[in-house]
């Protein structure tokens, strides 16, 4: 039994919001009869574009990505209480039937993801259903992957174990897996997102002038122990990605014959640019 | 499945299928292409193959416009103001205070037509004035070159002209170093695309944030491309003080500069080049004029200023060992400089005060590392894909319907190949869009052509009033964005109530900007609500060959998918009924709707021989096939690199613009590339803003230093909105209203965001999210702030182009929290004898603003 899956991937994100205003696009003002009412003019977008800003000028980093209703296999909103009204279907979609959900105000506090919106002129909770209704009608994907212009998102329909070996084959994460919801949203590099950077710039100055130095390894140590290690670039630049928060440890910067130049220590709960580093020669 | 009907239409950021069930809109869609549509073209470099995705890649604001058709702010039937009275007291005092009443049709064209008769007869040519915005729902018929530059003539009309205001510095400025001014001074950018996949190693973005502002009209097309070039290695350097969304996305070294100061970068940039001696020799001895003398302009040898690293760092903000990096970098490695939206020119630099100098100083650049040399071109991946540029189909500046030959690009176009009538303005007095407010206040402005036949035809001066013409006391305004768009813009407020403007119309969509200070009210409907003929980003005019931006040549037949809402007419057929009433009905319209009109269009095109009238109506849309690869269009420069005749596919420069043989060399009067334009030495050498030998000077607006920036420290940035079209998306209810990069709602009411740094924020007590002052000499906006590291202490960003103006007390004269940035930015043209608009950068200084109550009552 294949069942729905998103894929987002952070690298591919222009952050354009395609995906958001076609998914608008779809709801604002339209009733599908069994799936859902009008989506408000403003106020609530059922999916929407988050965005993650590390370290500070010059050296700093934007992303991007997607949040909405997770398609959750363990979905806290399904419950004996949202019995009838909220359904997981077989192809792995959950759904809030529109009559069904009249005046029930109580399920929006049962997405943990707050992704269950109440629209109050309508009286009716509401959110992304993958455009179930597109889909049942034989589209291909939903519409934000169709909009979407560097596919950065796409919608696979796998079964469950395929879906398990891609995810750690890629290594996709999830949002919040500790809720235990086993989402059907999955997000690719999400390191950009979740984990911290680590950056500074080499430089030096002789006769009296100020130069970048490039070409010279940098290690990071933890507890002593080489953690990563890379080369400063034509700017002196250097960056370590992908660190855990939050992390204690050293830099160093050496030589080509292993000559220390320089070193300090760091201690880091976000993404840092430390500035300048200066050795000698 | 669904009942509904699927429609096409062609807009300002790409193709839609448009899906109508009852007679209104269900979704608008990207269009997907079938297994009838061409295969794509394939581009391979190092190895690797590269074609585009099968769709359209459209930009967001396409995606929005059905929230924006059905607009609670839709002007759905005539209106007058309520104390306008045609034949008594005409008030104009209270215009943007009082409200409308509802009148039919026929009242409206009455008073419209008589009042056009009567101004003629009272005051004579000339009375009339006709002003319009740079840019239009999408078109060959219904736009603003076609049905209302033909209406113009047909009334006889005072035009009120564009400035090149998405060029300027081009224009004014890097123009007169290489010519082409065909394209106002930018350039071409054949052959580009593949050329930087094969050979570049490295683009520079200066001033240049293509995934905000798409190419122009070419949507997320070159989106796809960008990750191709991550994918080769080519590396990506963004000169901007803002950390753009173009940044995020390719990543790169980013160097956060002083705004108006990125001249001062360059001219140490070409310091090392010279002093490390690694400039192109081939071209700055074989195709340049000048070189010495500028050479010792950056030694230093004329002013006694070296313009070193150390220098510039004083102006930029950029570290002196920063800028060797990048010279260095910038010489061994093949790069591409990519410039503005497109890579080919504008950007928000070349719209400061500044703006000419920083252009010059781009083309300098190139001009010393080889242009055209394989790998060094100007080019952001945003054009130059090897689409058949030699089938042809009119782009908008082409003509259209109009029959006017100066003023439109039909001359050689749509009037050759569709015979109509042609159509002439007997009324030649003009007056600069810039200038409109002091022409009605002040009853003179003095203007500066727009002119791309010669490089030299921007120096010819113009005044208002013309000699033995009427002032204007009509004002018939097509669209309403300028409190939004232009500099200064309180001023369209005080002029608006001068009672020199007898009468006031305005012919819009939407109740927005300067709607409000009209007498009667047009009401015009969508795009979606009428027949039109277009493809995608092809402009023609300045923007000839420009359809090389997308990645697959899509021509529409632009369905009308539902009936105008409410009383709301096509603009051609509301401009069709002003003419009925003056006589001129079947002289403006030869007889022909709108449907007629994109047949006679389909048939002088080559699209007529690829597909029958009937099939591209069912179809909706002709995707050209892309040439085989022995056809494509050469490297833009690179014929003049290796000293050939010019081999690209454009007719520019006119035959007698060359002074060398025809096709050798530049249209400069050397033929070469000239660090010292004969042009501008003709003119004046030493005119103190744009002197021959190009010299860094602090922009007048804008800098830190002097009185000004002691009392308001702050330099605003307005560069162009992300998620609409100018204003066009903005504002009504707009879907975008929701995107958090867009406005945030506080208290009910959507705010312009304006963006600052942490430190800004923190000195002055700012929180995220919270309500400011954003003020000058000028005036005020009230923003909601976001603090972001995305800016460096001193620069904040908020983006031009609000659609709604909303004055919490008297218009023009107290703050604004429709977000109009505008009101902040200097009206003072960049340089002397231009019309060149400064208004991209200003000085001000934002505090927290607690108002609320004012504020409450002007919501309401
Ligand atoms: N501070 C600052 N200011 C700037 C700039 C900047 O960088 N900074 N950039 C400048 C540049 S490059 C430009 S091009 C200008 C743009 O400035 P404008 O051309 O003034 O702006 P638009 O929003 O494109 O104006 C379009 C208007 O026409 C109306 N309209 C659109 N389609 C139709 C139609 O089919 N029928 C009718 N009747 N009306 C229609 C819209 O509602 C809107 O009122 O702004 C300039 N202003
Ligand atoms: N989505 C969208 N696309 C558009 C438009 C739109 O309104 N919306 N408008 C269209 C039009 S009419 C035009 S003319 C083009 C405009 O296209 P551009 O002229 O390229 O656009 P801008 O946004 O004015 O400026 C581009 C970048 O320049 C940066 N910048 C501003 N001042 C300076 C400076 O002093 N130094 C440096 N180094 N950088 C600076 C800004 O931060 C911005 O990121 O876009 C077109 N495309
Ligand atoms: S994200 Fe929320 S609404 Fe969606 S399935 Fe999971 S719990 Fe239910
Ligand atoms: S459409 Fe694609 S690229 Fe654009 S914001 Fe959405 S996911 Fe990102
Ligand atoms: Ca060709
Ligand atoms: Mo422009």
């Amino acid at each position: 039994m294949t069942k729905w899956n998103l894929i987002f991937d952070v690298a591919r994100c222009n952050s354009c919001n395609n995906c958001v205003l076609a998914t608008k696009d779809e709801y604002l003002f339209n009733r599908f009869d069994g799936y859902s009412e009008p989506a408000p003019r403003l106020g609530d977008l059922w999916l929407t574009l988050q965005r993650k800003e590390r370290g500070k000028a010059p050296m700093m980093d934007v992303s991007h990505y997607i949040t909405t209703c997770q398609q959750c296999d363990n979905a806290p909103c399904i419950s004996e209480r949202s019995k009838g009204v909220i359904t997981k279907r077989a192809d792995g979609i959950v759904t809030i039937d529109p009559a069904a959900a009249n005046g029930r105000k109580d399920l929006v506090e049962t997405c943990p993801y707050g992704q269950i919106f109440w629209n109050e002129e309508l009286q009716v909770p509401q959110k992304w259903s993958f455009d179930a209704h597109l889909i049942d009608a034989g589209r291909k994907e939903p519409r934000c992957v169709t909009a979407c212009p560097t596919r950065a998102i796409e919608a696979v329909k796998l079964d469950d174990a395929k879906m398990a070996a891609l995810a750690s084959d890629q290594d996709l994460q999830q949002l919040n897996p500790e809720l235990g919801t086993k989402p059907r949203i999955w997000y690719r590099n999400f390191d950009r997102v979740t984990a911290n950077f680590l950056g500074g710039t080499v430089v030096r100055v002789r006769d009296g002038i100020e130069d970048n130095v490039e070409g010279v390894e940098v290690r990071l140590a933890v507890n002593g122990e080489v953690h990563a290690s890379c080369r400063t670039d034509i700017y002196g630049d250097f960056r370590f990605d992908q660190l855990p928060a939050p992390i204690e440890g050293s830099l160093q910067v050496l030589a080509d014959d292993g000559r220390l130049l320089a070193a300090l220590d760091f201690q880091i709960t976000e993404s840092r640019y430390l500035g300048i580093i200066e050795i000698d020669a | 499945p669904d009942g509904s009907t699927r429609y096409t239409q062609m807009t300002n950021g790409g193709p839609l299928h448009v899906y109508v069930r009852d007679g209104r809109i269900l979704r608008t869609d990207v269009i997907e292409f079938g297994a009838d549509d061409p295969e794509p073209w394939t581009i391979e470099a190092r190895g690797r193959r590269f074609s585009p995705q099968r769709k359209g890649c459209v930009a967001p604001h396409s995606l929005t416009l059905k929230s924006t058709v059905y607009s609670e702010d839709r002007i759905l039937y005539p209106m007058k103001r309520v104390d306008f009275d045609p034949s008594g007291e005409r008030n104009p005092q209270n215009r943007g205070i009082s409200g409308y009443e509802r009148i039919s049709w026929d009242e409206a064209l009455d008073i419209v037509g008589s009042e056009i008769l009567r101004q003629k007869r009272v005051h004579g040519p000339g009375a009339i004035a006709l002003a319009h915005p740079s840019h239009h729902q999408w078109g060959n018929v219904g736009y603003y070159l076609s049905a209302m530059m033909r209406f113009g003539n047909t009334v006889g009309v005072t035009r009120v002209v564009l400035n090149p205001d998405s060029w300027e510095g081009w224009y004014w400025g890097a123009m007169h170093h290489h010519g082409g001014s065909m394209r106002l001074g930018t350039g071409s950018g054949y052959g580009t695309l593949e050329d930087a996949l094969k050979e570049a190693d490295q683009i520079v973005y200066w001033s240049a944030d293509p995934e905000s502002q798409f190419g122009g009209y070419s949507g997320t097309e070159a989106s796809q491309r960008r990750l191709w070039a991550k994918e080769l290695g080519i590396e990506a350097i963004h000169i901007n003080p803002h950390y753009s969304p173009t940044a995020a996305f390719t990543g790169g070294k980013w160097f956060p500069i002083v705004p108006g100061t990125d001249t001062a970068l360059a001219l140490a940039l070409m310091y090392v080049w010279i002093t490390e001696d690694t400039y192109d020799h081939h071209f700055v001895e074989n195709r340049s004029t000048g070189f010495e003398e500028w050479k010792d302009y950056i030694l230093g040898k004329t002013d006694g200023v070296p313009k070193t690293p150390e220098w510039q760092e004083g102006e930029t903000g950029i570290a002196a060992r920063d800028c060797r990096s990048l010279a260095r970098s910038w010489a061994s490695k093949k790069t591409y400089l990519g410039v503005g939206m497109a890579g080919l020119g504008f950007g928000g630099a070349c719209r400061n005060a500044s703006g000419i100098q920083w252009a010059r100083a781009m083309v300098m650049l190139m001009a010393m590392q080889g242009w055209g040399r394989p790998g060094v071109n100007l080019g952001n991946l945003a054009m130059g894909t090897p689409v058949d540029l030699e089938f042809y189909f009119p782009g908008y500046a082409d003509g259209g319907m109009s029959g006017e030959l100066q003023n439109t690009a039909s001359a050689t176009n749509n009037y050759v190949r569709m015979p109509h009538l042609l159509s002439m303005n007997p009324v030649r007095q003009i007056v600069p869009r810039q200038r409109l407010p002091e022409a009605i206040l002040d009853g003179k402005a003095t203007g500066y052509l727009l002119d791309p036949t010669s490089i030299e035809a921007q120096f010819m001066p113009f005044e208002y009033p013309a000699p033995g013409y009427s002032k204007i006391h009509m004002l018939y305004r097509y669209g309403g964005s300028a409190m939004g768009t232009i500099a200064d813009s309180s001023r369209f407020a005080k002029m608006y109530r001068s009672p020199e403007l007898e009468c006031v119309v305005s012919q819009s969509i939407w109740m927005e900007g300067e709607t409000g200070f009209a007498d009667i009210i047009l009401p015009a409907c969508t795009q979606f609500e009428r027949f039109d003929i277009g493809e995608w980003n092809n402009t023609g005019g300045f923007g000839f060959h420009w359809q090389s931006a997308v990645n697959h040549r899509v021509i529409a037949l632009q369905h009308k998918c539902i009936e105008p809402l409410g009383e709301s007419r096509s603009d051609y057929q509301i401009l069709w009924d002003v003419c009925k009433r003056i006589g001129l009905g079947n002289y403006f319209s030869e007889g022909c709707s709108e449907l007629d009109w994109a047949k006679r269009v389909y048939e002088s095109s080559d699209v007529a021989k690829h597909i029958s009238w009937k099939d591209l109506c069912r179809k909706g849309y002709y995707i050209v096939p892309p040439e085989p690869p022995a056809l494509r269009a050469p490297v833009d420069m690179r014929w003049f690199y290796e000293g050939r005749p010019k081999d690209v596919p454009e007719p520019f420069p006119l035959p007698g613009g060359y002074s060398d043989k025809w096709l050798h060399g530049l249209q400069t009067q050397s033929s070469k590339f000239e660090f010292i334009p004969s042009s501008l030495k003709r003119l004046d050498p030493e005119q103190a803003d744009r002197p021959a030998l190009m010299r860094y000077t602090r922009p007048f607006e804008g800098a830190r230093d002097g009185e000004r920036y002691k009392r308001f420290p702050i330099q605003l940035l307005t560069p162009h909105q992300r998620f609409s079209f100018h204003t066009s998306q903005d504002g009504k209810g707009s879907a975008i209203s929701d995107l958090a990069d867009h406005r945030m709602p506080i208290g009910g009411h959507y705010y312009q965001i304006v963006r600052i740094s942490p430190s800004d924020a923190a000195s002055r007590g700012i929180g995220h999210r919270q309500l400011v002052k954003v003020w000058n000499d000028q005036g005020a906006v009230i923003c909601a702030a976001e603090v972001t590291p995305r800016l460096v202490e001193g620069v904040a960003h908020s983006y031009e182009s609000s659609a709604s103006y909303k004055p919490i007390g008297e218009p023009g004269a107290s703050p604004d929290i429709g977000g109009c940035m505008n009101i902040l930015t200097p009206n003072r043209m960049q340089a002397d004898g231009t019309v060149a608009s400064a208004g991209s950068l200003c000085m001000v200084e934002i505090e927290p603003w607690s108002g609320d109550g004012a504020i409450q009552e002007a919501a309401e």
